[in-house]
């Protein structure tokens, strides 16, 4: 199912976001350590252009690469196929745009604050 | 070949126009016996009516694959007594290809394919051209090489997931094929093979689970040589030629 | 259970990679939406957040984590395999990236405890 466009951006994505995932783990193996709290989470994020920018790359790849990973799978273990395949995989690769767009900026630049 | 006295139980799948079922059969158990031994003796002694397809019955021809067992395997080459538990034997035709009669299987999607992804010698020259020089040391050749002892038994086609999960999945040795011919030096249809490689059957839907290489009875790593189809087209894809 | 011709070490590899990626795109919009909360109901976040003090969501925690480390350094193996010029040692690396995820996972267990 896969051709050599979907391809390319499944593994461009995973090469971007390899070492952001290595800096998501190491924040969270930190950010753990005494319970988590809205107000500490804000208190590291809130006004970072650092921290938007971090999130909202991994955001953007992670949606195109979750989207062809789970594409090749409803096509080769639930046989969908062909409009309904495209709508499918393009309604995940939406979904965790919107979703994880709003939460970078919720975390971010929204000022909602504790 | 001396009766050991005991007997195999032998499941035998039997297909004629669509009706397929298991059928057991009581088979003499002998030393040094092979998987068409058991075959064989099934369709002499047994039941005349069992189809089923070998030919060289040495190992050289690929002819006598099936599923042994639940693992494709040419039966010449499988010794009973590496593979019968309990003296149990389960004996299918190849997976997914269509079922002709019993063990007898249609090899046309599994050719077509091998078309169909370009794995043919395109020749850039003349018989009136000086012949090409070709060096064995050249690591292209050596690539060639590496891929070239595929008999097109389809017992890799029979191993991969992938195959039979997508339909339009080329397969194990038409990709490896293709492969081979991409480092021949002397071949001039290059282009439309990385394309023909590229499609929504091609390459780039490996996921290298190597089932293929763990049972090609040639020692042939198809999955090596898909990973090289995948470099060929993504350099092609980003302009670095090859 | 699992058929004959799987039973070798790099489909399963194929198998827990492919896993660990649903189980992780099943699981990212409930993480985003539960920190858009933070956003639009900070309040009810933290209440939800109160429950990460429990053994048993720290252990689902500990699930999470593993799963994201092995999907990205199987990943990164396959990427090897397909990039890299081939080495036979494949079932090394596929068992290396196991140990990884599960050293990565643990050492976040231990820091949550």
């Amino acid at each position: 199912m896969l051709n050599l466009h979907l391809y390319m951006a499944q593994r461009l994505t995973a090469l971007i976001m390899a070492p952001l995932t290595v800096g998501h783990l190491a924040v969270m193996i930190y950010a753990v350590q005494g319970g988590l709290s809205v107000a500490e989470i804000l208190a590291r994020t809130q006004g970072s252009l650092a921290w938007f920018l971090f999130y909202g790359s991994f955001v953007f790849a992670v949606s195109i690469h979750a989207a062809i990973g789970m594409r090749a799978i409803m096509f080769e273990w639930l046989g969908i196929k062909g409009t309904a395949l495209s709508l499918i995989s393009w309604g995940v690769c939406l979904l965790l745009l919107v979703l994880g767009g709003r939460a970078v900026w919720a975390v971010t630049f929204a000022g909602a604050g504790a | 070949m001396p009766e050991t006295g005991e007997f195999l139980e032998v499941s035998i799948w039997r297909e004629q126009d669509g009706d397929g079922h298991f059928e057991s059969f009581q088979v003499p158990r002998r030393d040094n016996q092979t998987i068409l031994d058991v075959v064989s003796w099934v369709q002499q002694q047994a039941d005349p009516t069992l189809s089923y397809r070998f030919a060289c019955r040495v190992g050289m021809c690929g002819s006598c694959a099936m599923m042994v067992n639940g693992a494709p395997r040419w039966t010449c080459r499988t010794h009973v007594q590496k593979v019968a538990d309990d003296n149990r034997l389960e004996i299918a035709p190849l997976r997914n290809l269509p079922v002709i009669k019993d063990l007898a299987v249609d090899m046309d999607p599994f050719f077509d394919k091998w078309v169909a992804a370009e794995a043919v010698f395109e020749p850039s020259q003349t018989r009136d051209d000086p012949m090409a020089p070709i060096t064995p040391q050249d690591p292209m050749r050596i690539a060639a090489s590496d891929a070239i002892e595929c008999i097109n038994c389809a017992v890799c086609y029979a191993a991969c997931d992938v195959v039979a999960a997508n339909p339009d999945y080329l397969g194990p040795a038409a990709l490896n094929r293709a492969w081979s011919l991409v480092n021949d030096s002397r071949d001039d249809g290059q282009d439309a093979r990385l394309k023909a490689v590229s499609g929504g059957g091609g390459c780039h839907n490996c996921h290298a689970q190597q089932g293929c290489a763990r049972y090609c009875p040639n020692e042939l790593n198809p999955t090596l040589s898909i990973s090289g189809l995948k470099r060929a087209t993504a350099k092609s894809l980003l302009g670095w030629g090859q | 259970m699992i058929r004959p011709h799987r039973t070798h070490a790099l489909w399963y590899a194929f198998l827990l990679h492919r896993v660990s990626g649903i189980a992780l795109a099943l699981f990212l919009p409930l993480h985003f939406y539960m920190l858009s909360l933070a956003l639009t109901d900070p309040a009810q976040l933290d209440g939800f957040l109160v429950f990460t003090d429990l053994v048993i969501v720290k252990c689902a925690e500990f699930a999470l984590v593993f799963l994201l480390a092995v999907h990205m350094f199987g990943g990164l193996r396959l990427m090897a395999l397909e990039f890299l010029p081939w080495s036979p040692r494949q079932k090394t690396f596929a068992a290396s990236a196991v140990a990884l995820a599960f050293l990565i996972s643990t050492s976040f267990f231990l820091q949550a405890m």
